[in-house]
């Protein structure tokens, strides 16, 4: 089944899907009353603290990027002013030639814990709210809608999931639909923040081979994640980010002793040996604290 | 049996406040399905106290009391907001400042006047078995409007409330809908004023949709069985108060309570009492 997608704008000729170019997001560091503060683009403070800085990257069609850097790299708050969602301090984004809050082909899949999976929602009612923005205020969902939801589920394996609350699904499972969620917004670039995060490697394959039918569908996807080892075997792409792009390229060009240092400092330790590099350990992250719990 | 249930309507007022009763529980119950997911309870509980001056100047001038609060509960929703946004206090703290100073105003205000004992004591519990006609009138608009709007906007605050990123990547106007559900929020309470009281409110807002959260697993069946707890609570109280002699706020807060326990307790495979048999 194919389905046309539909834009809110029209794409501009042999404009790149995602150009960033000069994004900087500060933000003032806990004052009193322990919160940060996003800096508001023009404001300046001379206490400010750079989440990201002077990123600048494009991207095409069609590719596979891992986004990987130590805990507080940034990769979130990249994947938000991507999305849309948080207005960058300084810098622009376009998509398909289009400012960030314009288009709506983006989806952002959160990251697992990120989500109450205690809220009295079936799988089907979460894929549809990917449909919501399309049908419009004070509209019911249409067939056409349900047939794009169980679409969405069938290409992620999903089908038998549909009247499950999503409270009851594994972690592979919850991933599943949170990117059949993202199919049904009919996305051309996807945003998964952290999906291997304290998955088995059987849900591992489960994601890739989604990932493999979105790249022959030619859907850009974009995954932040810590596994190096991950992002050198199964992505075409690495982005190394510490607050700035480190470097941005194929594996093999990307990861490499400097690059690694450069990025992860201390938080990693690299062998140099006649094979090639070693990496022991990267030692953060929220990630291993979560896999704990899973228990 | 049937004389116990028909003979108390036969007085007017016990009819109208039997039938505002239910309304109210109704039309709170399904608003506070929202107010449980969204973790808005402290809210909800501060906007109740933060309209009492609104009340009251109304009350003073003589205007209806549904006009005062709706102005005082506007004012708060967007004061709040624009305090916390400011980041140089927290949210909640915010919330608190607010909360306490309007309730202050409120009560120094009313102290003005004559029969302070008596007015304070209708408006902290409510006046229900005082239900006049019109009162009965605005209950029934103002709950009907709230509820419709609820409906309209179902499928936008669900998403909202489950996942706001992803109302900003749909591009949903997400303040708009945040801001609406605030002034649902402010309506809902001054229709439940004159029947739980500014000081109860809560409870019909927390009590029947966290039973509900305990029996059902989608959001419409939550919001259904709220509503039928909502408005259970509401007529079993009206009667409770009646025949035992009590104040009729208090004892519809007191049904609702009761019913979210058994909830707890017995819930299908969820309740308490299930995991020592």
């Amino acid at each position: 089944m194919d389905l046309p997608r539909k834009t809110r704008v029209p794409h501009e000729a042999g404009a790149p899907l995602l150009q960033v170019e000069d994004v900087t997001v500060a933000y003032v560091p806990a004052t009193t009353n322990g919160s940060t503060t996003m800096l508001r683009a023009g404001e300046q403070k001379s206490e400010e603290r750079y989440a990201l800085h002077d990123v600048s990257f494009e991207i095409g069609g069609g590719q596979r990027v891992a986004v990987i850097g130590p805990n507080g790299a940034g990769k979130s708050t990249l994947f938000k002013v991507i999305a849309g969602t948080l207005r960058p301090s300084q810098g622009t984004i376009h998509i398909f030639g289009h400012g960030a809050e314009e288009h709506i082909c983006v989806a952002y899949v959160p990251q697992r814990n990120q989500i109450d999976w205690s809220f009295p929602v079936t799988v089907e009612d979460v894929v549809m709210m990917g449909r919501v923005g399309q049908i419009g205020l004070f509209r019911h969902p249409r067939r056409r809608d349900w047939e794009i939801v169980r679409h969405s589920l069938e290409r992620v394996n999903g089908r038998h999931l549909a009247d499950k609350q999503i409270g009851e699904l594994s972690g592979g499972q919850q991933q599943r639909v949170f990117i059949a969620r993202a199919l049904a917004q009919q996305a051309e670039l996807l945003l998964l923040d952290e999906p291997f995060t304290g998955l088995d490697i059987p849900s591992h394959e489960a994601i890739f081979n989604i990932l493999d039918m979105l790249d022959r569908e030619g859907v850009t996807v974009m995954v932040a994640t810590h596994d190096l080892n991950l992002a050198a075997e199964q992505f075409e792409q690495v982005m190394l980010l510490n607050k700035e792009v480190v470097a941005f390229g194929p594996p093999p060009t990307v990861l490499t002793t400097e690059n690694l240092v450069t990025a992860y400092g201390g938080q990693m330790h690299v062998l140099g040996g006649s094979e090639g590099n070693v990496v022991l350990a990267d030692t953060c992250c929220a990630g291993e604290e979560e896999m704990a719990t899973k228990g | 049996m049937l004389a116990w249930l028909t003979d108390p309507l036969s007085y007017g007022f016990i009819l109208r406040a039997l039938i505002a009763a239910v309304a109210v529980g109704i039309v709170c119950s399904v608003l506070g399905t929202y107010i449980v997911l969204r973790g808005m309870a402290f809210l909800g509980d501060a906007l109740a106290h933060t309209i009492l001056p609104g009340v009251v100047i109304a009350f003073l001038l003589g205007w209806p009391l549904a006009v005062g609060a709706l102005i005082m509960g506007l004012l708060t929703a967007l004061g709040i907001g624009a305090l916390s946004g400011q980041g140089m206090v927290k949210e909640d703290t915010a919330i608190g400042i607010i909360f306490a100073g309007s309730f202050a105003l409120g009560v120094a205000l009313l102290s003005t006047v004559g029969n302070y004992t008596v007015d304070l004591t209708h408006f902290l519990f409510g006046n229900l078995l005082g239900v006049s006609t019109a009162d009965l009138w605005t209950i029934l608009v103002l709950g009907g409007v709230v509820l419709l709007l609820i409906a309209l906007f179902y499928k936008e605050f669900l998403v909202i409330s489950f996942d706001l990123i992803l109302a900003q990547t749909l591009r949903l106007p997400t303040t708009f809908l945040r801001y609406l559900l605030l002034v649902l929020l402010a309506v809902t309470i001054v229709v439940a004023l004159q029947v739980v009281g500014i000081a109860l409110i809560m409870a019909m807002l927390v009590t029947p949709a966290a039973s509900a959260s305990l029996l059902t697993r989608r959001l419409p069946s939550m919001m259904a069985v709220s509503a039928i707890i909502g408005a259970i609570s509401g007529a079993i109280g009206v009667y409770g108060s009646y025949y035992l002699n009590v104040a009729s706020g208090p004892a519809v807060v007191l049904v609702a309570t009761l019913i979210f326990a058994l909830a707890f307790l017995f819930a299908p495979e969820r309740g308490i009492a299930w995991r020592y048999t």
